[in-house]
This record gives C-alpha cells, structure tokens and sequence, in this order.
C-alpha cells in the first residue's frame, strides 16, 4: 500500500474525510462515557430525584427546598459564603494581577522564575495540609506571625477565629494554596501579549502603570474572568477549611458554616438525605450555570 | 475546598511561561537609574507569605511542644525531638499514619493508572477522529471540568449508598478516575500537535485505528500523559471532601482525613482529649508526611511545570 500513487492516495484520502462510521471513535471513548455517566449524570439525576421525593420516595414537590430554606442555619450559611466569596474574588483578581504584572517586568528571568515556583509551592498543601499549618499559624502562642497578631489585639486562638474574622481567614488559607497557580497561568498569558503593542505603548510614552492598565490588563480580561468564574464556582463548595476549623475549636467557629457542611450535616446527622441533596441541587445548578455560561459565552474553548 | 482542583484547571492556560523577555526590554532596564523599590518590597512581602508557613512548618516538626510555645519560630528544634515526634507520631493508633499513607498511595495510583487508561484514548479520539455525539461528549467534558468537584460530593454518596458499595475502596477510586479535565488536555494535546497527515499516512499503510492509536499518537503522546498524570496524582492525594465523606472507617482513610483524625486529639485544639493526646510537632511532622508527595513531584517537575503546564488552552 505505501507504493500507492498520489492520485490513489488523494481518492483514499477524500473517502476517509466522507462521514466517518465512528466504530473506532466510540471505541476509544466508550470507558470515558461509562464514567462520565456513572460519576457525573447518575449522581445528578440521583440527586435530583432525591431532591423531589421525599423519605417514603413520593414525590414532595419543593418540600425539600422549603425545608432547607427554613432551617436556621441556611440564610447565614449563604450569607458566609457570600461574604467569603467576595473577599476571596477581590484578592485573587487584585493579588495575582498586581503580582503577574511585576513579576513581568522583572528583569532577572531567573529570579522571576524562581519566584513563580516558590509562589506555587502552597499548592502542594492544598486541603487538609493547608487548614492545619493555618490552624498553627492563626495561634497566638505558637504562630512565627505571633507579633503581628499581638500588634492587632488578639492574644489567643480564640479571639482570632471570632466568627466575623473567619471570611478573611479563609481567604488567607484558599489564597496561600491557591495563588500561585493562577499567578503562573497569568504570567503565560502576559508572556502571550505581542512584545510590539507594549513596545509601541512605551514609544508614545506609556509608562510602568500606563501601559499595564491599558494595554496588558484588558488583554488579560479574558484570563481574569476565567479565573474569576473558577474561583467562584468552587468558593461556593467551601467545606474543608470551616469542617477542620470546628473540629480544632470543639464546634465554636465554623461548624455549619457553608452550604456544603449544611448539606453534609443534613445527610449525616439528621439523615435527611432528601433535604441534603435539595441543598446539593441547589449548588449543583450553580456550578452548572457558572460552566455552563462560560464555556457557552467566553468563546474560551471554541470546540472545533 | 476551592484550592485543590483549581490549581490542576488553572493551567489551561496560553503559552510556555519560560520564555526570556524581548532584547529591548533588558536594555531599557539597564538604563534607569533610580529603581523604584515598591515592586521589590511587594514581591519579597508575598515571598515571606508563601514560604514562611512552608519554612516554619518543616522547622515545628523538629521541637518540642514547650520549645514550640516559647523558642524562636524559625529555629531549629533538635534531632532528638524530631525522632521523639517521630516514635510518638508513628506509635499513634499502631502505626496509623503509615496506613492512612499507604492508603492514599493505593488510592491516588490507581486512580492514576484508570485515568490515563481512560482519558488519553478519550482525548485522542475527539482530536483525531470523528463520531457521533463526538461534539456533544466534547460540550459535556468542558462543563463537567469547570464544575467544582465538591458540587457532586453528597450525590455521589447517595448513589454509592443505593449500589452498597461504601466502605469499597473503589468508591473513591472509580470517581477519582473520572478525571474530564484530563481528556480536555488530552485533546488539546492531539489536536494542535499531532498532524492529520501523519494518522492518514499510516491507515494508507495498513494501520488498524487502535493501531494508528498505538504506534504513532501514544509514543509522541509523552508530554501529555505526564502533564495529565501530575495534575490527577496532586488532585486525587489533596482530596479531602470525597473520601471524607465516602469512606466510614479509620483504617482505610488518606492521609488527608488521618489528618483531620490526628487534629481531633491534640489537646489544644480538643480539650477533651485523655491519654490519647497528640502533641502539636507530632501534628506538624503528620502534616508534613501527607505533603511530602506531592512536594517531591512539584520539586522533579518544575521545569516541565514551568514550560508544559501552560501549553494546553491555545490551539492555533
């Protein structure tokens, strides 16, 4: 066959590009397809439907929805979550733009990248690491920041985890393991910006700050929006720092703090599931709409 | 847990990150003489801030709690302290934390094993060829990726629940192997840097598809399943919710939740603690076992961090 003409290979050719049968295609993405429906569809419609039945399994209407809407603790779950999502957003769009953009205009390559790497290295404790050297860090008595703490006014654990503080500490600890990877993906995309548009930025007299706020942050607009709806989508899952944090403070700061730890609380404590997975819908659909409006208007992944 | 995922989708980002600055901007450098400092100060402040907490943490593990209390933060304890933690640490609960890493090792190569399996022929396959519903799995994998994966947490175990399978170990292994954003980088992968040409070329020879799959995409794959093979590992052992939730008892958590295990009976943070008290180095030391990985992989990929980890969103 490899002695084959060019005419045959050309008339091979354009019966291939005719409709495709596609055996081969779903036979290479037939076990991707099984777990994406047994990890992402089922799970969804299971949540789903439990969301609408009730203990008995009757359909319930939004009775599961008005039972959690009512519960105490679900107006002030949604309020932390919100207050930590706005705290958390504006640090990591000012931080790791303000950061990017310096580290850019570095001139030691080496420093720069070495600085990167340094910054990412939290990542590496993302999770429970993360919640633990906070929890060292946050305590007075230990902390190598015991200065700073004293200096604001609080001289034990107790005081610094005080229910209004807890927003920030959280964004302190999702910020600490988080950043860096963001600053490294805003670096790659500064790198990506023509060298000529800042060249002629500067000809015309564009300074450091000139040039940064109009030229290179529009072109990263794309970028920090990407960021942005990543960072809100899963800052609405907060579970694992206020889950850890009230179990190093007995159930005083953080316990049923966000609407993961509701949802939780709700399967495993009460064992209303029902009422757990109408929690689960509701975050479901967030995520959901924040992915799905993202892939749909950002033109970020144009499929084909 | 908004961090742990997010570092591992972050990296779709645009281009090679290591590439030197333009000629021009070095020489204009050179020829300003009054630098600013503000941008130093700024960076060298986020320096303290990201490796003080990693400094400070590797220096705990070596005090004792009294030295930890009243010392200086950033000395050195002792070698004898340090193995005091570590014969109190690995005495806790019959070795304990050697399990609970052992855990995590079987669960996050396994998964790692499953992904690859799965997602470098997924990905191949919406590059390379076409199929039916190829354009709707592809719109599923992006949506699916940019999802938290803690939003599916409670369902999931709703449904591990109804099939009787809590308590498996491939209830958290199987969900750890549906990895969307590795097929996502996979395709990206094929599609801008494995040329249709070379896949025709090889059919015209007689090539099987698997065939076309496995003598020529799989051995320039490379890159690709190492990048997708990082992301997976460092995601899957900093899980925290999944296993959390899924897995009822002590002798088959991570790491992660031995952690969570160990806070609970460390005196200062559970005054109800009795005999069975961990003391706060030994916590440290723990913390610092569970990071050790996942560390080791960060510090023997960076360079391909730095210049392969972006190389995944363009594709022009």
């Amino acid at each position: 066959m490899s002695a084959a003409t060019p005419g045959r290979a050309r008339a091979a050719r354009s019966t291939r590009r005719a409709p495709w049968p596609g055996r081969a295609g779903h036979g290479f993405v037939a076990a991707y397809v099984l777990l994406l429906i047994a990890f992402g569809v089922v799970p969804t419609v299971y949540a789903i439907y439990f969301a609408f039945t009730n203990a008995d399994g009757h359909i319930s209407g939004l009775s599961n929805f008005s039972n959690a809407a009512n519960d105490f603790r679900f107006l002030p779950a949604i309020g932390h979550v919100a207050l930590y999502l706005l705290f958390w957003l504006a640090a990591l769009v000012i931080f790791v733009v303000g950061l990017a953009l310096l580290l850019h205009r570095l001139a030691g390559q080496g420093v720069s990248r070495a600085l990167r790497f340094l910054y990412y290295i939290p990542g590496a404790l993302a999770g429970a690491a993360s919640v633990m050297v906070w929890l060292f860090l946050l305590d007075p008595s230990v902390s190598p920041a015991s200065f700073l703490l004293r200096a604001l006014g609080y001289d034990t654990f107790g005081q610094v985890i005080a229910p209004g503080h807890l927003p920030v500490l959280f964004t302190l600890i999702a910020f600490w393991t988080g950043a860096g990877g963001w600053i490294v993906v805003m670096y790659g995309a500064l790198n990506n910006i023509p060298h000529d548009i800042i060249e002629a930025a500067r000809i015309d007299g564009a300074g450091a700050w000139q040039s940064a706020r109009r030229i290179q942050i529009p072109l990263l607009r794309k970028w920090i929006v990407y960021m942005a709806i990543l960072a809100f989508a899963g800052g609405t899952q907060l579970f694992v720092e206020p889950q850890l944090l009230s179990q190093a403070s007995v159930g005083v700061a953080g316990r049923d703090y966000s609407l993961n730890q509701l949802s939780y609380d709700f399967a495993f404590q009460n064992n209303d599931v029902n009422t757990a997975a109408a929690i689960s819908v509701e975050l479901l659909l967030i995520g959901l709409i924040a992915a799905a409006l993202f892939v749909a208007r950002s033109g970020f992944f144009d499929a084909d | 847990m908004p961090t742990d995922t997010h570092t591992a989708r972050a990296h779709a980002a645009p281009s090679p990150a290591g590439t030197p600055p333009p000629a021009g901007e070095r020489t204009r450098r050179r020829g300003r003489v009054p630098r600013n400092p503000l941008p130093a100060l700024v960076l060298a402040l986020f320096l303290v801030f990201f490796v003080l907490p990693v400094a400070w943490l590797l220096l705990a593990a070596t005090k004792t709690d009294d030295q930890l209390v009243h010392g200086n933060p950033l000395s050195f304890g002792s070698w004898h302290a340090l193995h005091a933690n570590w014969t109190a640490l690995t005495g806790y609960q019959d070795d304990a934390i050697f399990l609970w890493l052992r855990n995590s090792a079987v669960y996050a190569f396994l998964a790692l094993i499953i992904t690859l399996a799965v997602a470098i022929p997924a990905g191949y396959a919406m590059a390379m060829t076409q199929f039916r519903g190829r354009r709707t799995l592809l719109i599923a994998t992006l949506v699916v990726m940019l999802m938290p994966n803690a939003t599916l947490v409670v369902p999931l175990f709703l449904e591990i629940n109804a099939v009787h399978l809590i308590g498996s170990m491939w209830s958290i292994i199987l969900p750890y192997a549906f990895y969307p954003f590795g097929v996502y980088l996979t395709y990206i992968y094929f599609s801008t840097a494995l040329p249709n040409d070379l896949l025709d070329a090889a059919r015209l020879d007689g090539c099987s598809e698997f065939g076309v799959f496995r003598r020529i995409a799989l051995p320039l794959a490379t890159p690709v399943i190492a990048l997708v093979g990082f992301f997976s590992f460092v995601a899957n052992w900093t899980n925290y919710f999944l296993p959390y939730v899924l897995l009822p008892d002590s002798s088959q958590f991570p790491i992660q939740v031995g952690l969570g295990t160990l806070l609970d009976d460390v005196p200062q943070f559970n005054p109800t603690v009795g005999s069975l008290a961990v003391q706060r180095p030994e916590l440290a030391l723990a913390t610092l076992l569970a990071i050790t990985p996942v560390l080791i992989v960060f510090l023997f990929s960076q360079r391909f961090l730095v210049a392969g980890m972006l190389a995944g969103a363009t594709k022009d």
